[in-house]
């Protein structure tokens, strides 16, 4: 289609310009495109030297820089982290140790009292054994009198059954020579 | 779904063909004509600041450019949106050409080579549009791009080094009995450099679109078989983008090659 328009301009264009077949041969129309092309080199040059390279040049500096600066950042927050993480390992081993001392503390404490009690306890029981041993030896010297006394009573009933007289005193000293013995 | 448009389109192009093949008798097709330089408010005349095809299209690289460079870079995002990533690419690209080859005291002149690049660049790719002109397909822009590359160089070169800016032409590395001829050489290919700048890229896309217009007028003529040169018009299309951006790569970088010698001349 595009053709078929250039086909129907194409003979009258011929004839007018007189061209042999290659329009760039064509020297008439060199000023014209020299000039313009001139003119278009010096807008163009224009708009990029005075806007668009440095506009360009400056946004890439701002990435570089914006790039440089996040990096920097980025390796200041790993250090940040690493240290972050080395006070929560000492702090954990802290108190970890803490905890320890505590605990042995509390176990000596304990075992302290512990102790304190069994003494006391075996100071009390000391106290009581003593004691019981006074009251059995109180109670076996009061059982020895009543023995002798029971003796001696039932050794002078003997006598007497037997058609003694009592002597007392005899009988007496015959008992307790008999229960030294 | 693409496979849908394409089949559409595909019988779109038959019937269309089937309807209009008979009002082209013959061939007729004048791949040339494109890039005729015609005024755009009438007229035959083409004088020297008539207003033409040549300056609409060139007024619309210089929107181009200045709607990808400065509209898309306006925000100045750190995290940039599309156009203002391309901007910075194109920025990038050329920059790091200029520093690597040309050397880092070319840095100077790096405005002038990417006012260069996005000229012909932007030329290149909006003559790929149907029904546009190429400005850049014309000897006469072509030319003048390279003379204003081989001229600046030239005189940079004197001007930086004096009359050793000629030890460029004697080469001190060669015997000393090869030295006159190599010089010979060496002026003679200094010279070759606008034009072969020159035709290289005005030859390129002038053969790219004339080939394109060639495909197109078979479609027209054609009729029921015109799927094959449109099939053909498609894949050399894609050919064609490719060479508008080689092109432009290939002027400014040897430009910049061009631009080391006038720095450092010494061989």
């Amino acid at each position: 289609m595009a053709s078929n328009t250039h086909d129907a301009g194409h003979g009258a264009a011929d004839a007018a310009h007189g061209s042999s077949g290659m329009p760039q041969l064509d020297f008439s129309t060199y000023g014209n495109q020299i000039f313009w092309l001139l003119v278009t080199l010096v807008v163009i040059y224009l708009i990029l030297s005075r806007v668009a390279l440095p506009r360009i040049a400056a946004i890439l500096n701002e990435r570089t820089g914006t790039i440089t600066n996040d990096l920097a950042a980025a390796e200041d927050l790993k250090a940040k982290a690493v240290e972050a993480e080395n006070a929560y390992n000492k702090a954990l081993a802290d108190a970890r140790a803490e905890a320890q001392r505590i605990a042995a503390e509390t176990r000596a404490e304990i075992q302290k009292d512990v102790d304190d009690a069994i003494a006391k306890a075996d100071a009390d029981i000391a106290a009581k054994a003593a004691e019981s041993e006074a009251a059995i030896a109180e109670i076996k010297a009061g059982a020895l009198e009543s023995i002798k006394a029971v003796a001696t009573d039932t050794a002078g009933a003997l006598v007497e059954a037997l058609g003694g007289k009592d002597d007392a005193e005899a009988v007496q000293a015959a008992v307790s020579k008999r229960m030294e013995g | 779904m693409g496979k849908i448009f394409f089949y559409v389109a595909l019988a779109l192009v038959l019937v269309s063909g089937l309807v209009f093949a008979p009002e082209h008798a013959g061939l007729a097709i004048h791949p040339m004509d494109q890039f005729q330089v015609k005024p755009l408010f009438g007229g035959d005349h083409v004088g020297m600041f008539t207003v033409t095809n040549v300056t609409l299209w060139m007024l619309l690289a210089i929107v181009a450019i200045f709607a990808l460079l400065v509209l898309g870079s306006s925000r100045r995002a750190i995290i940039p949106s599309r156009a203002q990533s391309v901007a910075e690419l194109a920025y990038g690209f050329i920059y790091k050409m200029v520093e690597d080859v040309a050397g880092k005291d070319a840095v100077k002149f790096f405005p002038y080579i990417m006012t260069l690049f996005m000229f012909i660049v932007t030329a290149n790719f909006l003559g790929l549009i149907p029904m546009s002109f190429t400005t850049t397909s014309h000897f006469a822009v072509t030319g003048v791009l390279a003379v204003v590359v081989f001229v600046a160089i030239t005189v940079t070169g004197f001007v930086l080094h004096g009359a050793k800016f000629l030890a460029l032409f004697w080469v001190s590395s060669a015997p000393l009995a090869l030295r006159p001829i190599l010089a010979v050489i060496e002026v003679i290919s200094y010279f070759v450099r606008p034009v072969s700048l020159c035709i290289r890229l005005a030859g390129n896309i002038m053969a790219g679109h004339a080939v394109l217009k060639v495909f197109a007028g078979f479609a027209g003529a054609l009729g029921f078989a015109s799927f094959l040169p449109i099939s053909a018009i498609t894949a050399f299309y894609a050919l064609e983008v490719l060479v508008a951006f080689i092109q432009a790569y290939v002027f400014t970088i040897l430009t910049c090659v061009y631009l080391k010698d006038a720095l450092h001349p010494s061989h």
